[in-house]
C-alpha cells in the first residue's frame, strides 16, 4: 500500500526532468526516423516516399563519407587514449607542482569549445600560424603550409583539434584510475626489486584496463558526434576532405534544406550510435565487478 | 629504466646499510621500513628521471596550452607584425592596444557576453528547477523502473545535437521560437538535465534516509520534508551541480545557436565571434584579445574551483 503510493510520488518527483527530455530528446528521434521516409522540406506538403531516401543516399560518395567518419573517430579516439595514459602517468609522478599542472591541463576542456578552435584556425593558417611559422623557422619545411587548405592535412588538423579537446578529460579520468590502485602492489612489487618501467607495464597498465576500455567507448561515441570542430575550422572542405557523416547530415539538413534525406543520414548515425551504446553497456556491466575487488 | 636502476630509487643509504652482503631484495624485506617510509621511498627519483618526468611534462602541457599562449600573443602584436614575415613568436613592441580598440571593431561585442551569460544563466536555472526534485526521488525512494530510467538519462548523452537539429528545427519553428533567446536554451537544458541528475544523486544519496523519515513521522509533506530538510543539506552539491550546468551551458553554445538564431543581437560570444572569422578582413588580433576576455571567467572558475569541476564533470561522463 505505502511502497505503492511512494513510487507514485517518486514519479512525480522524476515528471519534470522526464518530460523534458521526452519532448526534447526522445520524440525529435522519432521524428527523425518517421521524417526519413518522407519527402519533408520547406514546402508545406509532405508526402510519404517510402524507403526512397534510403536508396537515394546509400551510394559510393555515402559510403565514402561512413568510411572516413570510422577513420577520423578511429585515429582520434586512439590518439586521446595514448596521450591520455601518458598525461596520467606524467601527472601522476610525485614530483613538485604537480598539483599546479593539474590545473593547467584543464582550461582545452572548460572554456567555450568553439573559442579554443578559433585559435587553432589561426595556428594553422599557412603565412602566419604558429606551426607553419615554427616549422620554417627551425628548417623543417621549405615555404608556407596552410595546413587547412589541403584534404590531408585538413583531416589530420581536424583530428589534432578534435584529441586536444578530449585529452584533459581522458587524463583526469585515467589519473583517477591510477590514483585507485592499491599502493600494496606497488610496495610488494618495488620490495622484489622491480623497476619503474616493470611496474608500470606490470601493475599500471593492466590495471588500467578497465578505466581504458571504458573511456574508448565513452570517447567513440563522443567523437563520432564530434561537430564543431570541423564545422569551424573546414565546414567539411576541402573538397568534402574532412566531411564526417554528422557534417554530412548537418550540410544536407540545414544547408540545402532536404529534411526527409537529411532525416534517412541521421538514423544511419542513430544506428550506429546504438551498437557504440549497447557495447559500452554491455561492457561497463562485464568489467564491474571486477572493479569492485 | 631496466629494473637494474631500480638501485637508484631504492631505500638510502643508511637503511642498507644493515644487511649489506645480502642481494638487493632481501635487504629491502630486512629492514622492514613503516608503510609511510615504503610510499617515500619508491616516490623517490634520480635527477635524470626528474629531468624526464619534467621535459614530459612540459611537452604535455605545451600540447594543451598552445593555442592560448599563442591566442594571447597576437592579441600582443600590432596588426602590421602580425602579417609579416619570416614569423615571430614573441611580440615586438608588444601593447595592450587590441584589448581596447576590440570594443569598436568588433561591434555588439559586450551584447555578445551578455548574451553567453544570459543564456547559461537562463539554462541553469531550469535544470537545477528539474533536476533537483528529479535527484531527490532517485536518491530517496526505491521504486520499480528507477534504474532503467536512470540508465534512460545516461542514454541521452549518446545522442549530440547535431543529430536531431531536424526535428529541433521544426520543434522552434511550429512552437515560434526561432531567432529568440529561448531557441537557443530550450534544447540546450534537455543535453544538461543527465549529468545533472547523475551528479546531485550521489550528493543526495550520502543525506542519510533517517532525516527523511524522522520529518515524515513528524508528519512532513514530501514537498515540505524537501524544501525544509534536503535543500539546506544538499545546497553545497547543488552550487556544485549549478556552476558544472553554466560552465557546461557556457561551454557548448554553438550549434543551436548557430542554427535556430540568425538574429545579431541574440548570439552568444561563440556564434557572434564565428560570424567575424568569416569576413575578408579579420582584424586577428582584436579578435584574439575579445577570445581572451571571452574565455576569462571560465579560466578564473578553473583556478578556485576546480577541485570541485573534477568531480562533477566527469559525474555524468562516467557510471559511479
Amino acid at each position: 500500500m505505502r511502497s505503492e503510493r511512494t513510487t507514485l510520488i517518486a514519479w512525480a518527483f522524476l515528471a519534470p526532468a522526464l518530460l523534458y527530455v521526452l519532448a526534447i530528446v526522445a520524440w525529435p528521434l522519432v521524428q527523425t526516423v518517421i521524417l526519413s521516409f518522407t519527402d519533408a522540406s520547406l514546402r508545406k506538403t509532405t508526402d510519404w516516399v517510402g524507403s526512397a531516401n534510403y536508396e537515394k543516399i546509400f551510394n559510393a560518395t555515402f559510403a565514402t563519407v561512413i568510411v572516413r567518419t570510422f577513420i577520423w573517430t578511429f585515429f582520434s579516439v586512439a590518439l586521446k587514449m595514448i596521450i591520455g595514459t601518458c598525461g596520467a602517468v606524467l601527472l601522476n609522478a610525485a614530483v613538485p607542482g604537480r598539483h599546479l599542472f593539474r590545473i593547467l591541463i584543464m582550461p582545452p576542456w572548460i572554456v567555450p569549445m568553439a573559442i579554443g578552435i578559433f585559435m587553432w584556425g589561426w595556428m594553422y593558417n599557412g603565412q602566419f600560424g604558429m606551426i607553419s611559422g615554427l616549422l620554417q623557422r627551425f628548417g623543417i619545411v621549405d615555404g608556407p603550409v596552410a595546413w587547412l587548405a589541403y584534404g590531408n592535412t585538413a583531416f589530420w588538423a581536424t583530428i589534432v583539434t578534435d584529441v586536444w579537446i578530449g585529452v584533459p578529460l581522458v587524463t583526469i579520468y585515467f589519473l583517477a584510475a591510477i590514483q585507485a590502485i592499491p599502493k600494496d602492489l606497488y610496495e610488494a612489487a618495488w620490495t622484489d626489486g622491480a623497476g619503474r618501467w616493470y611496474r608500470f607495464r606490470r601493475i599500471t597498465l593492466p590495471m588500467m584496463v578497465p578505466a581504458i576500455i571504458t573511456m574508448s567507448m565513452l570517447s567513440l561515441i563522443a567523437t563520432f558526434n564530434s561537430f564543431d570542430i570541423i564545422w569551424i575550422l573546414t565546414q567539411g572542405g576541402p573538397n568534402g576532405a574532412t566531411t564526417t557523416m554528422i557534417i554530412d547530415t548537418y550540410h544536407t539538413a540545414i544547408g540545402s534544406r532536404k529534411y526527409g534525406e537529411g532525416a534517412a543520414r541521421a538514423v544511419v548515425i542513430c544506428i550506429f550510435l546504438s551498437l557504440f551504446s549497447l557495447a559500452y553497456f554491455r561492457v561497463t556491466r562485464r568489467l564491474q565487478p571486477e572493479a569492485a575487488k | 629504466m631496466s629494473t637494474t636502476e631500480s638501485a637508484t630509487d631504492g631505500p638510502p643509504p643508511d637503511v642498507t646499510a644493515a644487511a649489506e652482503e645480502a642481494p638487493m631484495p632481501a635487504a629491502r624485506q630486512a629492514t622492514k621500513p613503516s608503510r609511510a617510509d615504503t610510499t617515500a621511498l619508491i616516490d623517490r627519483y634520480a635527477w635524470h628521471e626528474l629531468l624526464a618526468i619534467y621535459a614530459g611534462v612540459f611537452v604535455f602541457l605545451f600540447f594543451l596550452l598552445a593555442p592560448f599562449i599563442e591566442g594571447f600573443l597576437v592579441s600582443l602584436k600590432p596588426l602590421s607584425q602580425l602579417f609579416s614575415s619570416p614569423y615571430r613568436f614573441i611580440p615586438e613592441n608588444a601593447s595592450f592596444a587590441a584589448y581596447v580598440t576590440m570594443w569598436e571593431s568588433v561591434p555588439g561585442f559586450a551584447r555578445f557576453i551578455f548574451n553567453s551569460i544570459f543564456i547559461s544563466s537562463v539554462a541553469t536555472i531550469i535544470v537545477l528547477l528539474v533536476v533537483v526534485p528529479a535527484a531527490y526521488a532517485f536518491a530517496r525512494f526505491d521504486f520499480k523502473g528507477a534504474g532503467l530510467v536512470l540508465g534512460g538519462f545516461l542514454a541521452v548523452n549518446m545522442f549530440s545535437g547535431a543529430v536531431l537539429i531536424i526535428p529541433l528545427f521544426r520543434l522552434m519553428r511550429s512552437l515560434g521560437i526561432l531567432n529568440t533567446y529561448a531557441a537557443m536554451i530550450v534544447p540546450g537544458v534537455a543535453f544538461l538535465i543527465p549529468s545533472a541528475i547523475w551528479l546531485l544523486r550521489t550528493y543526495m544519496i550520502r543525506i542519510p534516509k533517517e532525516l527523511h523519515e524522522a520529518a515524515y513521522m513528524d508528519g512532513a509533506g514530501y514537498l515540505y520534508t524537501l524544501r525544509r530538510v534536503i535543500l539546506p543539506i544538499a545546497m553545497p552539491g547543488i552550487i556544485v551541480v549549478a556552476i558544472t550546468t553554466f560552465i557546461g551551458a557556457y561551454a557548448q553554445q554553438f550549434i543551436f545557436a548557430l542554427t535556430f538564431n540568425s538574429k545579431t543581437e541574440f548570439m552568444p560570444l561563440p556564434v557572434g565571434l564565428f560570424a567575424f572569422f568569416g569576413k575578408q578582413e579579420v582584424v586577428w588580433n582584436e579578435l584574439m584579445a575579445a577570445s581572451f576576455v571571452g574565455i576569462a571567467p571560465a579560466l578564473i572558475v578553473i583556478f578556485f574551483l576546480q577541485r570541485y569541476l573534477v568531480g562533477g564533470l566527469t559525474a555524468g561522463a562516467v557510471k559511479q
